[in-house]
């Protein structure tokens, strides 16, 4: 039974006309980590809020089919205890900071206040959880003096310190410097490794093709293409359909065409361009 | 008869930006430009990068006079912007948001992309003009009714552009201009940035999109802890992959590509690369 089950979900937000979401079946296995491309409007972050509740339980609109997560079906639950195993970091880390915290560790400790948490452990948790994403000399800083870039990364520790079954990040690194991306991508990947199910909106596909195990690609709110990483973001199809695709992938189509790449498989990272290319060589 | 045409135009030939050994130190005691000095020429394109927090924005807003220098002098034009008013920098240099929505407020796109250039004391119709040429180029023609807020977040983005752009500065700053924005968006901002070097502008870009610098920047600057670490032509600067290291910026794919193969030059560009490959 996979952790995570979309059946048939088709979704519509209360002011707009066409449904954002349609017919989407998705299963994802527990520590799996799958990530979502697509352009701008394809649907992603309104898949983001399905999963973690917020579509439809806050913003209302109209839904049909099944959410399910670790057996427990959305339409039958209330968001307050669905937000307590699945964790939405929003592409916007603005949005995720409460405003009602001085310092980083207080925001950090914010979520854990609410559902309870003995003070002791709290110190703890919040603690580890900077610790894991590098942000614990951030700790006295306030939320609002940070870069982007370091707000984004709040904003995660924000969400991991809940410990949710199921992390779901809607672009997590984008305003983040190639360490921070590299940083973020290797936490989710360990948080993965240790059975945590991540699903995480990314355009960054040479970061993805490194580090996620499946690859969904949304088109008008419809899934176009699934699969392993490679194949999916060397398709054809992508370019016909205008997603932003890796470099390295582009320059070998070019070049197969000009007979300097002769493998059958197309590269997305910086090491099968290399072994490619040499291969010609 | 001579037709003879002043327009605001004219001055933005000389329109140079000079940095002074400029410090800046924050209110809560963080120094984050400890001693730039710079110039950047009229017409040029020039990519800023560098690590979060190396200074980037910082920089940025003190060409108009967001931030005035803790000690040291910037200088757009002729003018020392200590000596001058925001509101009055703003004829000259303008800056667009990371965030778009920390710069949107009107009602529809129409008064939003006007605000500016209405504000800047230009004439009925030539606030028409511009505003014209601002929501064609950004592919906003369709839009002008609707509230900034009920467009996607990608089509915020062309706003705060194209309000900016209406204003015809002859300076153009954009912060992290394609951050969370898709291939086409990003391909939709490259044509905006080609379309306003072609018209002679300044277009200075903070970004971290790296490939994306390398196709469409001359110059690229990288700050390092409120210092400048490289300041060259865009190949001079990203081929050094140490040094850029420093301030946890990765050379483009494809010229990290170029590297790991052992061509001889400096590669950015796809065309480049493929000659290099054929040739070495």
């Amino acid at each position: 039974m996979a952790f995570v089950n979309l059946q048939n979900v088709t979704y519509k937000y209360p002011l707009t006309k066409e449904p954002v979401l349609q017919n989407i079946n998705l299963q994802i296995q527990e520590g799996e980590f799958v990530s979502i491309i697509g352009q701008n409007g394809a649907g992603k972050s309104t898949l983001c809020y399905a999963l973690a509740g917020f579509v439809p339980h806050f913003f209302k609109g109209e839904i049909s089919g099944e959410i399910e997560v670790d057996g427990k079906l959305s339409s039958k639950s209330t968001l307050d205890t669905w937000v307590l195993n699945v964790g939405l970091a929003f592409q916007n880390p603005f949005n995720q900071i409460s405003g009602a915290k001085y310092t980083v560790f207080e925001e950090l400790a914010f979520g854990l206040e609410n559902i309870g948490v003995p003070r002791d452990q709290m110190k703890v948790r919040v603690e580890e959880a900077m610790a894991l994403t590098g942000i614990s000399d951030l700790a006295n800083r306030s939320p609002y003096s940070l870069s982007g870039g370091q707000q984004q990364r709040v904003a995660l520790t924000s969400i991991l310190v809940m410990r949710p079954r199921l992390l779901v990040l809607d672009e997590p690194t984008s305003q983040m410097d190639p360490i921070g991306t590299r940083e973020v991508f290797g936490v989710v990947r360990k948080m993965a490794e240790e059975g945590m199910t991540v699903v995480m909106v990314e355009h960054k596909v040479e970061w993805i093709a490194n580090f996620a195990d499946r690859v969904i690609a949304l088109k008008d709110g419809q899934i176009l293409l699934e699969g392993k990483p490679n194949e999916v973001l060397t398709s054809d199809l992508l370019v016909e359909n205008n997603f932003g695709i890796s470099r390295y992938t582009s320059t070998a189509r070019e070049a197969k065409k000009r007979g300097l790449w002769k493998k059958e498989k197309l590269p997305v990272t910086l090491d099968e361009a290399v072994e490619g290319f040499k291969r010609n060589a | 008869m001579r037709k003879l045409r002043i327009t605001y135009y004219d001055k933005k030939t000389a329109m140079k930006i000079e940095i002074n050994k400029l410090h800046f130190t924050y209110p809560t005691g963080l120094e984050a430009l400890k001693g730039i000095n710079l110039t950047i020429h009229a017409g040029e394109q020039v990519a800023i990068v560098g690590q979060n927090g190396a200074g980037k924005t910082t920089l940025v807003r003190h060409f108009n006079g967001l931030l005035k220098p803790t000690s040291g002098s910037v200088s757009i034009g002729e003018w020392e912007t200590t000596k001058y008013s925001t509101a009055k920098l703003a004829s000259r240099v303008g800056y667009v948001f990371q965030n778009p929505d920390e710069q949107l407020f009107s009602r529809d796109v129409l008064s939003e992309v006007s605000f500016g250039p209405k504000n800047l004391g230009y004439t009925k119709e030539k606030v028409d003009e511009l505003v014209g040429r601002a929501l064609a180029l950004t592919e906003l023609n369709d839009k002008t009714e609707t509230n900034p807020y009920d467009l996607s977040p990608t089509w915020r983005k062309m706003v705060a552009l194209a309000s900016i752009i209406a204003m015809d500065t002859p300076i153009i700053i954009f912060d992290e201009p394609t951050t969370g924005q898709d291939a086409v968006n990003v391909g939709r901002i490259a044509h905006v940035i080609a379309e306003l070097k072609r018209e002679g502008k300044t277009v200075i870009t903070i970004t971290h999109d790296i490939d994306f610098c390398a196709e469409n920047f001359e110059r690229v600057i990288a700050l390092s802890k409120g210092q400048v670490l490289l300041d060259g032509s865009t190949s001079e600067v990203l081929g050094q992959e140490e040094m850029l290291a420093q301030t946890y910026v990765d050379p483009p794919q494809l010229t990290r590509l170029g590297k790991r193969l052992g061509l001889k030059d400096t590669v950015t560009k796809q065309e480049e690369f493929l000659n290099g490959v054929v040739r070495d």
